[in-house]
Order: structure tokens, then sequence, then C-alpha cells
């Protein structure tokens, strides 16, 4: 069965993620980092950042709540049980501190089927509060058996 | 100045990241990222679809080859960009190793190839990551 394209282009109300100091250092430390500019204010500030610093990676928890509705609209019909996630990708332009506030809105960008599975790519464009655009992201779900 | 510890030329190796994620890793993970699918943290029903237990986030091994590569650039406004693929799957109380070679350098970036392997398997494959020096 071939998958359904009718989605492509289709673009997601924004949503607003507001960056916590503390919940910047739980990931942090939930990723291992040792750089003392995503745990300590005063080692941050000592270097020039305006608060504690996001690793480049926070941008899956700022982005996840603009990303999931796609995954789950019914008129992209992305066989959820199946999915695997294949590939991501992020670009990003200056860093993300505690106290920004991130908006982030996401498309579909692309539908696709290549030897029985699905692709599913989103593309998620996030700002912050100043207008810079501090990261895009580009999610490639896969569905088996399509 | 810069705290780079990578050179910028084709051929260069970053420094190695080894991490091995222990037992409860998936459980702090899944409550700092917001990432609760069953498959990171209940090992019954991880088993019940077919994997041998709890597999780690991929998003949470991806954290770690862009951790070496932020690191080997001297710091986290250094990494600019990060693709990769998720093949196979990772598992707690596993060494994790990350490395990576510059592919090419000009104009203040460098491209490094980079994969993260565990116990001989390459969990992210294909990754490409930009830096700027």
């Amino acid at each position: 069965m071939p998958v359904n394209t009718k989605a492509v282009g289709k673009r997601y109300e924004p949503v607003l993620y507001a960056v916590g100091r503390e919940k910047l250092r739980e990931y942090a430390r939930a990723v291992g980092e040792t750089n003392p500019v995503h745990l300590d204010v005063e080692a941050a500030r000592a270097v020039g950042f305006a608060d504690v610093v996001a690793p480049p990676m926070f941008a899956v928890v700022y982005s996840a709540p603009s990303v999931g509705p796609p995954i789950f609209d019914p008129e992209v019909e992305l066989n959820f049980p199946l999915m695997v996630h294949g590939g991501q990708e992020f670009e990003w332009g200056p860093v993300v501190v505690a106290g920004d506030e991130i908006i982030t809105a996401t498309t579909v960008k692309d539908i696709s089927e290549r030897d029985g599975r699905g692709y599913y790519v989103f593309e998620s464009i996030s700002t912050n509060q100043d207008g810079a655009q501090v990261c895009r992201g580009t999610w490639t779900n896969i569905v088996r058996g399509v | 100045m810069s705290r780079a510890k990578i050179a910028g030329e084709p051929g260069a190796k970053i420094p190695e990241l080894r991490v091995t994620p222990d037992k409860y890793l998936t459980f702090r993970y899944a409550g700092a990222s917001g990432d609760y699918n069953p498959i990171h943290i209940d090992d019954e029903f991880a088993r019940a679809v077919g994997l041998p237990g709890r597999i780690l986030h991929g998003l949470w091994t991806m954290a770690q080859v862009a951790r070496a590569q932020a690191d080997a650039a001297g710091g986290p406004e250094h990494l600019k960009r990060l693709s990769v693929q998720f093949r196979g799957m990772g598992m707690p109380e596993q060494e994790i190793v990350v490395s990576g070679t510059v592919r090419e350098a000009g104009d203040g970036r460098v491209v490094i190839d980079t994969v993260a392997e565990q116990t001989g398997n390459q969990i992210i494959r294909n990754a490409e990551a930009e830096v700027e020096l």
C-alpha cells in the first residue's frame, strides 16, 4: 500500500518552551556533561554566558512538544507502533541559556516509501525571544511494512 | 584563545569518549528528557515486543556523540551541526565508545565523521558533525 503524502507541507501551531536552570542541570547530569558551563551559573558567567548553557542536544527537550503532534496527526497516517527513529539532524545557531523562551514550529517535510518502508520526515525550527534561530531539527521516522 | 583539542586538518582524530551507562540511567534520562517510552524503562514490556530488555534512548546516545564533538572543539557553542543514523540498539551497563576523524576542513569549520560503538556494534553510524574552531 503506498504511503499517503497529502500531509506534506502541513505546518503545526508553534509551541513555546521556557528554559529553566534546574531542568538544564537535570538534563546535563543525565547525559553525563562535565563541562561546568552546563552545571554552574558562575562558571557559565565567567566565560561570558548569561546563565547556565543548554547542552546542544537539549534541543530534543524544547522541540519535543512541537514534534509530537505531527506523529499522532491522523492526516499523516503514521503507524506509530511500527515506527522507529531512523535518523536525526540538528543544526544549531546561538546557544540556549536558562531563562530563554524558545518557540518551535514543525512542518511535515516529506513522506515517501522505499522498499516497503515509509519515511516520515519532520522539520522543526526553534527561535529564541530575540528572533534568532537556535536550532533546526530534521526528524526521520521509519515505519516498517507500510 | 581556543580550547579546541583537535587539529583542524583531515585525518585528525578527536579524543575518544568512553562512557558506561549505569543500570538506572534510562530512568534518569526518561525524566530529564520526558521520553517515557516503555521500551526504555520496562524490561517486561521490552521483552514482550522482542527486545533483549530495556534499551537505551537513541537520543541519549546521540547526546554522547554531541558531547564528544563539543568537548573536542572547545565547548558547546562550537558544535554547529550533527546528523546521525540510529542502528541496532544500545544496552545499559555496557561501555560505549565515541570516536571521530576529521574529513574536511576549511574557513574555521571542520567536518568530522563519527560513530558510537558498543561491544563492537555501531549503534550510531554514518554520523557527521560540523564544528567551528
